[in-house]
């Protein structure tokens, strides 16, 4: 057998209430779920299908740390070093004045560096073609992913788990 | 339904105002007056430390001309923790007026603690009245003897052209009025609130919607002149266009921080089981948020003054750097520290809003914080250099802190603890944030 990769079992539900209790059932048969699909954010879906918890906080402090210490660069070498500049009275230097500019940057740093950290780590770009297990999820249905490669149940056993947690239909796909 | 996999927990529970924490409470309060009575003690010995030091560095203020006696300080704390206390007893009713009008589900389970928040406003009330009347010119430069009377050797031309506003029986009406409605209006919805737990229905949940947002229209007023009144007009001279919203973000994020401090404490002793760790988040939030937002305002009053460096102005914040032998510099610095860096730092990441200790601690810094924010507002302009940090402002504020406990403590009691029949109270017991 000749697979290029990975085989997925997919269910499709029609409510995001079943879907999450299904989720539930699923998981406490011991099935790894890949990810669920939905049109919507589902309260509680995350933690039930057991993502870590996204570390973009931690990205965004790191950028807005960044943002503020180029606003401070900035500031100090254009008017403390360069080309100081007396403006209103006061010191060429005068942080109190460039506050305005660290807070604007220190937010222009984190929300851009959270915009594409959330674009990197989801694989999402221009010429990517986005991993879609069925259309639907972006419509009216509750789609869940099951990679058959990281459970040790077997496709059957998954398949009947899946139908059986109220799936409206269950279908295989490769990728 | 079903997918919510939440304990159910029961709502039925009475708070308890033991003997123990009476009796604790009212230790507190007479270590207050102890500490009060020591401090004028002292004060009227002339301890009044490097007060005298520096007492001719005071004459770039108008209050270095007239004569000062020790009481003023006495009158000045009592007023500052007057205003102080008034601000956060009425946040309370403000948030629950800002919850109702959004229609908001998730602070129902707490909604009591607010609530109650309200009942100690006619301590305070009493105080500056009384004050007001008897005492105001040790307050207010503009009620001295003759300031408005050309006649006068005390004749002040700009602070006449304010008169318009600024006069004694125009005063006291507005003082009344600004504690009637807030009062009356709090009665209402409270009233309706108990009577909801008893018969239910939506009828009481509709009124007090309608309440809520008349409150909030005179709120929207009221929080701006009662700041111009009971803070701003000390130092008469000088004027701030964001001084009402300045005082609204520190009276609400000092309420947001007493509530949120009242609620982990209860929690700790047992009671309000029905709140989970979102609702502690969300509250955690609206500290680190309002924070926030008093910074920007402070930050950006500061800012236009500095920029401009007209002298009228600037005389406020150089009064509070530099004035009176420094003696305000560190209360001003204590300020952004306690009010900004500390909340900022501490409440930013998920897990510090989600731990009582950490949400207690940034309470406790915003509340002694804003303390701070009202000292070097209402100080500088009331004593001048014979101010500083001793016995009697600490006994005050303990006594007032005290007196506070106790008289939300009791109006804890004379309800539920939890709303149950509040219409919303069904998602706020299920309230996930994730």
């Amino acid at each position: 057998m000749a697979e290029i990769n990975k085989k997925f079992l997919v269910g499709v539900y029609d409510d995001e209430d079943i879907a999450l209790a299904a989720v539930n059932k699923i998981k406490s048969a011991g099935v790894k779920i890949y990810e669920v699909y939905s049109p919507f954010a589902i309260h509680g879906m995350d933690t039930a299908i057991g993502h870590p918890r996204s570390r973009i906080g931690i990205a965004a402090f790191c950028f807005g740390v960044v943002g503020f210490l180029c606003a401070l660069t900035l500031t100090t070498w254009t008017m403390g070093i360069d080309w100081p500049m007396v403006i209103g009275g006061k010191d060429p230097l005068s942080y109190p004045n460039y506050v305005p500019a660290m807070f604007e940057l220190t937010v222009l740093f984190t929300a851009f560096g959270m915009t594409f950290t959330f674009f990197i780590s989801n694989g999402l770009g221009p010429t990517v073609k986005p991993l879609l297990f069925d259309p639907r999820c972006t419509d009216n249905k509750f789609i869940m992913a099951i990679d058959l490669s990281k459970n040790k149940l077997s496709e059957t056993e998954i398949e009947n788990l899946i139908k059986a947690s109220g799936a409206e239909e269950v279908s295989v796909k490769q990728l | 339904m079903g997918a919510h996999h939440h304990e159910v927990v029961s709502v039925e529970e009475q708070f308890e105002f033991t003997a123990e924490s009476k009796r604790n409470l009212l230790i507190g309060m007479g270590v207050g007056i102890a500490l009060v009575l020591l401090g004028s003690y002292l004060l009227s010995q002339g301890g009044g430390h490097d007060a005298h030091a520096a007492a001719g560095h005071g004459a770039e203020h108008d209050h270095g001309a007239h004569g000062y006696h020790w009481t003023q300080r006495i009158i000045a704390n009592l007023w500052l923790n007057s205003v102080y206390f008034a601000g956060i007893s009425i946040i309370g009713m403000f948030f629950i007026s800002y919850n109702y009008l959004a229609q908001a589900g998730w602070s129902a389970v707490f909604k009591r603690i607010p609530e109650s928040m309200p009942a100690f406003l006619p301590i305070p009330a009493v105080i500056m009245i009384v004050l007001a009347v008897f005492f105001g010119d040790k307050i207010y430069h503009w009620m001295h003897e003759g300031i408005m009377d050309p006649a006068s050797a005390n004749y002040d031309a700009i602070i006449a052209g304010k008169q318009g506003f600024l006069n004694k029986p125009f005063y006291i009406i507005r003082l009344l009025l600004y504690f009637g409605l807030w009062y009356v209006l709090w009665r209402i919805v409270r009233n309706l609130s108990l009577r909801e737990d008893e018969i239910g229905g939506l009828d009481g949940y509709e009124k007090s919607i309608k309440y809520g947002t008349a409150f909030l229209v005179v709120f929207a007023v009221t929080s701006s002149t009662s700041a111009w009144d009971f803070v701003m007009s000390i130092d008469t001279h000088w004027f701030s266009t964001m001084f009402g919203w300045y005082t609204l973000a520190s009276w609400h994020v000092a309420g947001l921080a007493t509530m949120t401090l009242t609620i982990v404490t209860l929690k700790e002793k047992g009671y309000l089981k029905a709140v989970n760790e979102s609702h502690l988040h969300d509250l955690g939030k609206f500290c680190f948020a309002f924070s926030i937002f008093w910074t920007y305002v402070w930050f950006a009053q500061f800012l236009l003054i500095y920029y401009a460096n007209l002298p009228e102005e600037a005389i406020y914040y150089r009064e509070r750097f530099s004035g009176y032998g420094g003696i305000y510099k560190a209360p001003f610095f204590i300020n952004i520290l306690l009010n900004f860096v500390a909340p900022f730092l501490v409440l930013m990441t998920r897990d510090s809003k989600r731990t009582s200790v950490i949400l207690k601690l940034a309470c406790w810094s915003i509340l002694v914080g804003h303390y701070f924010d009202f000292y070097t507002n209402i100080m500088p302009g009331t004593v001048g250099a014979n101010g500083g940090f001793g016995a009697v402002e600490f006994g005050f504020v303990l006594l007032f802190a005290c007196a506070f406990i106790w008289s939300v403590s009791s109006q804890l009691t004379k309800a539920n603890l939890i709303p149950r029949n509040h219409p919303m109270l069904e998602e706020s017991l299920h309230h996930d944030i994730a």
